[in-house]
């Protein structure tokens, strides 16, 4: 069993990585734990754990900004947010349910360290587009700040982009500033019906391309779709469009979004309740929750190209059983593998290889994780650049060594 | 000039006709220029008040020269200035006397338009204007727009991180750009991103964005485009101060309305710019804001009236909604008209670009105003409001002995004065030489060896465009130390469990 340390403050944290650095000790930085199964499984000699740096320290919603210190629960950011009408509009998603965790756990450091998003990805970004600064402990135990607190700034480097998804293999973070944005008035979702995958990404395009500022675009397949029965027509394939807004523009969209669509074939509208529950579904993928009927199943993360989502997900089902859902108008795929030795990661990483984009083993037992590469696998030269810039953090290799790539 | 720059290399010096001969075997014809008089139009960027005259220019065409270029000046440890069309107004693109200057502009063709997939594949000499005119037929555009947007190119956004008047709903160069390829200072081709979301490893992508042209050359990119709003509608309000204006610019916010574009300005800037484009601003106010809600006609009706009606509530002492497409495109033709409406009234001027939190402004603005006095200089403001992104514009003549230094120097003390109010030194012109200096003033030594090991991650020669960004150059070597305090460390005083 490795060590736990608990940090009290960030001067606990450069304390711990600096401890780390003269004893040769590997560390796994940590909040509240909820990702530790998502990567390759740690090589460490201790967990640092962050979940007792808690805090707003800063919240002006006038100024779209807020500052927390890296432990704070993401729920208590939520509510304090919702409490004046704005939230995070990168809708990060919850990877409890994914994982066999509960549901609305994790600290803001977590979201960032895993460069969450959600449906709202293609609109709004992802968690790296929001976050402006912070303050961190490096691999070398010294303390340093990036970016600010206003939502242009252009000054040094950009390190906040590194640090979102670097899975605190650069370093520890310990406070973080985000930009908030006003959350919408109403929502809407419209649903098509019975589409096939590939019809399915040629609505989706026709309605990201139109005026109509969708918000999210999800495709769920038949055998999918009945697993998110309470929120839609339960045995049809569905592809839904989320607008939100103010009244009067939802409405106005809502019908020219009919319009466009009614080439595609039969559709169905959802509430403002009702598109909320589907797309926390969507977001959360909990069609292949862990205490599901897919649960069992590894789990593919995939990017692509919106038009190449269909073809990708056809390459893959041509050769395997598995399970497919598409966000992201098509670009994102969240694939369910029967439980297998290899993960089928050869017939993944062909897939993406000839379509384009990174693939993610998101769900898999520890031993499948250690020997299947979790993240895509790099070309020789953006691999040693990769490293160069890992070592550029962290020399000596005491932040999650070995996480994301063997070796780095 | 004020800012010291590295000391020349004499030996680069000594062999210069046979590294002019060198990069003509590589770039053919005329992409090779080394004549005095032909290398005068490259000697400084859009910050003119710099200019050095490089040791060579060279205009490759290809991705591969630029690689062989590159990995020849890598072997030969010879400094290179990358530069896009020159608009830099902090001189990121100036010349070093013992450098290469690698123009991109021939990198000019629009490789790729997918509508299916909302992107756009260019080379980085392809103006920002226009990526959107290559798909404004079918309805599309690129939204970052700096002002320089005619000229400014793509590759120089993606080194300046450029952002425009519509950041605040749809984001800076960061937030639009998908993938690059890029070459390494040591002739490395490496993809990053493509037409797809988010990095499969470390964003790097996100750190070559903004990076001034430090850590690699960009030779492709690809960004995305969006639909086109339906509509737009702008409200002209005029107010009495700038603290009611900047009252109004929070509760607009605050009420959950993200517009299109705001800006703000001040009486000096009103007044040189209706003289000038007569856009029927009222002359009897403080602080002009311009609103502009876009998307359906249904939703900015009924967010102008609610921005109408927050502006009433705030004092305003003017507001007028555009009635009609030419009313809207009027008042943005003094904003957008600003800059060169104050070369009228002053034979130079300094543009600056801080960013403060936006509750900051009426401080800013009135320490600004003392400074104005004690400097004896005049300054004219314009203001993204939407995100808080300040252009004083101090007023100058060069040709009075000693107003260019006094000039400097009253543009350092409002950055710093930025820094100190809770904002930053530059919002969107980048640092360059400009603001090298001031760095300090916002990152500690520590903040900034860790930004330089990463440059020393890309370029470990510190070949590439040195002497920009960073006040002191470390070399790698030193900047990787580690100093390891073994025993002193209070880890017993940790809980553990």
């Amino acid at each position: 069993m490795a060590d736990a340390v608990t940090a009290r403050d960030a001067s606990d944290v450069e304390a711990a990585v600096q401890w780390a650095l003269a004893e040769n000790k590997a560390l796994e930085i940590i909040g509240q734990g909820t990702k530790q199964r998502l990567g390759r499984p740690a090589q460490s000699d201790a967990t640092l754990n962050l979940s007792g740096l808690t805090g707003i320290t800063l919240y002006e919603p006038e100024e779209l900004v807020l500052s927390a210190k890296a432990g704070t629960p993401l729920a208590e950011i939520d509510a304090l947010l919702a409490a004046s009408a704005q939230e995070l509009a990168f809708e990060p998603m919850d990877y409890g349910p994914l994982l066999g965790l509960a549901a609305g756990a994790g600290t803001i450091g977590g979201v960032l360290a895993a460069n969450l998003s959600g449906p709202r990805r293609i609109k709004a970004g992802a968690a790296r587009d929001h976050f402006l600064g912070a303050c961190a402990v490096s691999g070398r135990g010294e303390t340093f700040k990036t970016g600010g607190r206003v939502v242009k700034n252009v000054t040094g480097y950009d390190l906040c982009k590194l640090l979102a998804g670097s899975w605190g293999t650069l370093a520890a973070m310990t406070d973080v500033t985000l930009k908030t944005l006003p959350r919408a008035e109403t929502e809407a979702t419209l649903v098509l019906l019975d589409l096939d995958n590939a019809a399915a990404m040629k609505a989706m395009a026709a309605a990201m391309s139109s005026s109509c500022d969708v918000s999210a675009a999800a495709h769920l397949p038949k055998n999918v779709a009945v697993r998110v029965s309470d929120s839609v027509p339960a045995t049809r394939a569905i592809t839904a469009f989320r607008l939100e807004g103010v009244a009067p523009s939802v409405v106005h969209r809502q019908s020219a979004l009919q319009a466009l669509t009614r080439p595609f074939g039969a559709q169905d509208m959802l509430n403002a309740a009702q598109s909320r529950a589907l797309w926390r579904a969507v977001r959360d993928v909990t069609p292949f929750a862990a205490n599901g009927p897919a649960g069992e199943h590894l789990i593919w993360r995939i990017s692509t190209a919106p038009t190449k989502g269909a073809e990708l997900a056809q390459r893959i089902l041509a050769a395997s059983d598995a399970e497919i859902m598409f966000d992201w108008a098509g670009g994102l795929l969240w694939v369910a593998i029967a439980a297998c030795d290899d993960a089928r990661a050869s017939l993944v990483r062909r897939a993406v290889e000839v379509c384009g984009g990174h693939a993610t083993l998101v769900r898999a037992p520890a031993a499948l994780r250690a020997t299947v590469a979790v993240f895509e696998p790099q070309q020789p030269g953006l691999a040693a650049l990769t490293k160069r810039v890992k070592q550029s953090f962290d020399p000596q290799g005491v932040l999650g060594p070995g996480r994301m790539w063997a070796g780095v | 000039m004020s800012v010291k720059m590295p000391v020349l290399d004499q030996r680069t010096l000594a062999r210069r006709d046979d590294i002019v001969r060198a990069l003509r075997a590589i770039v053919p014809g005329e992409g090779v220029i080394a004549h005095e008089r032909e290398m005068r139009p490259y000697e400084s960027d859009g910050l003119t008040a710099y200019r050095q005259l490089p040791m060579v220019v060279v205009l490759p065409d290809t991705t591969q020269q630029v690689s062989r270029v590159l990995a020849y000046c890598h072997a030969n440890e010879i400094k290179v200035v990358p530069r896009g069309a020159g608009t830099s107004l902090s001189g990121g693109a100036l010349p070093l006397g013992d450098g290469v200057l690698l123009g991109m502009a021939k990198f000019n063709r629009v490789r790729e338009i997918d509508f299916d997939n909302r992107v756009v594949v260019v080379e980085p000499g392809v103006t920002n204007l226009a990526v959107t005119r290559a798909v404004e037929h079918a309805g599309f555009y690129y939204a970052p727009d700096p002002s320089s947007q005619i000229a400014c190119t793509i590759g120089g956004n993606i080194a300046e991180n450029s952002g425009g008047v519509h950041c605040l709903k749809y984001g800076m160069t960061t937030n639009n750009v998908l993938g690059c390829e890029i070459v390494l200072m040591t002739g490395e081709i490496i993809r990053l991103g493509g037409k797809h979301l988010d990095a499969g490893g470390y964003d790097l992508l996100g750190i070559v964005t903004g990076s001034e042209g430090l850590l690699g050359v960009v030779t492709e990119v690809t960004v995305r485009i969006l639909k086109k709003p339906e509509t737009a509608r702008a409200i002209l309000l005029g107010f009495a101060s700038s603290v009611d204006g900047g009252d109004c610019v929070a509760r607009i916010i605050g009420a959950g309305i993200i517009p299109g574009g705001m800006e703000m300005m001040d009486r000096p800037a009103i007044h040189a710019v209706e003289e000038f484009v007569h856009a029927g601003y009222p002359l009897d106010v403080e602080a002009l804001l311009i609103v502009e809600i876009d998307g359906p006609q249904a939703e900015c009706d009924h967010l102008i009236e609610r921005v109408s009606d927050i502006a009433k509530s705030c004092r305003a002492t003017t507001s007028r909604v555009s009635a009609s497409e030419e009313e809207r495109l009027l008042f943005w033709a003094g904003r957008k008209a600003a800059f060169p409406a104050v070369g009228r009234v002053s034979p130079d001027y300094y543009c600056m670009d801080g960013t403060i939190p936006r509750a900051k402004l009426p401080l800013v603005l009135q320490r600004m105003g003392e400074m104005s006095e004690k400097y004896g200089l005049a300054v004219a403001n314009v203001f993204h409001a939407g995100d808080g992104n300040l252009h004083p514009l101090i007023l100058y003549d060069a040709n009075n002995p000693g107003e260019l230094e006094r000039a400097e120097d009253f543009g350092s003390d409002i950055l710093r004065l930025c820094v100190e109010v809770g904002g930053v030194l530059t919002g969107e012109h980048g640092v360059g030489v400009e603001k090298r200096d001031l760095m300090p003033a916002m990152f500690s030594e520590i903040d900034l060896n860790q930004q330089q090991r990463l440059k020393c991650s890309f370029d470990e020669k510190g070949l590439l465009n040195p002497g920009k960004v960073f006040p002191t150059l470390h070399r790698c070597a030193e900047l990787g130390r580690m100093h390891i305090r073994a025993g002193k460390v209070p880890f017993p005083d940790i809980p553990r469990f």
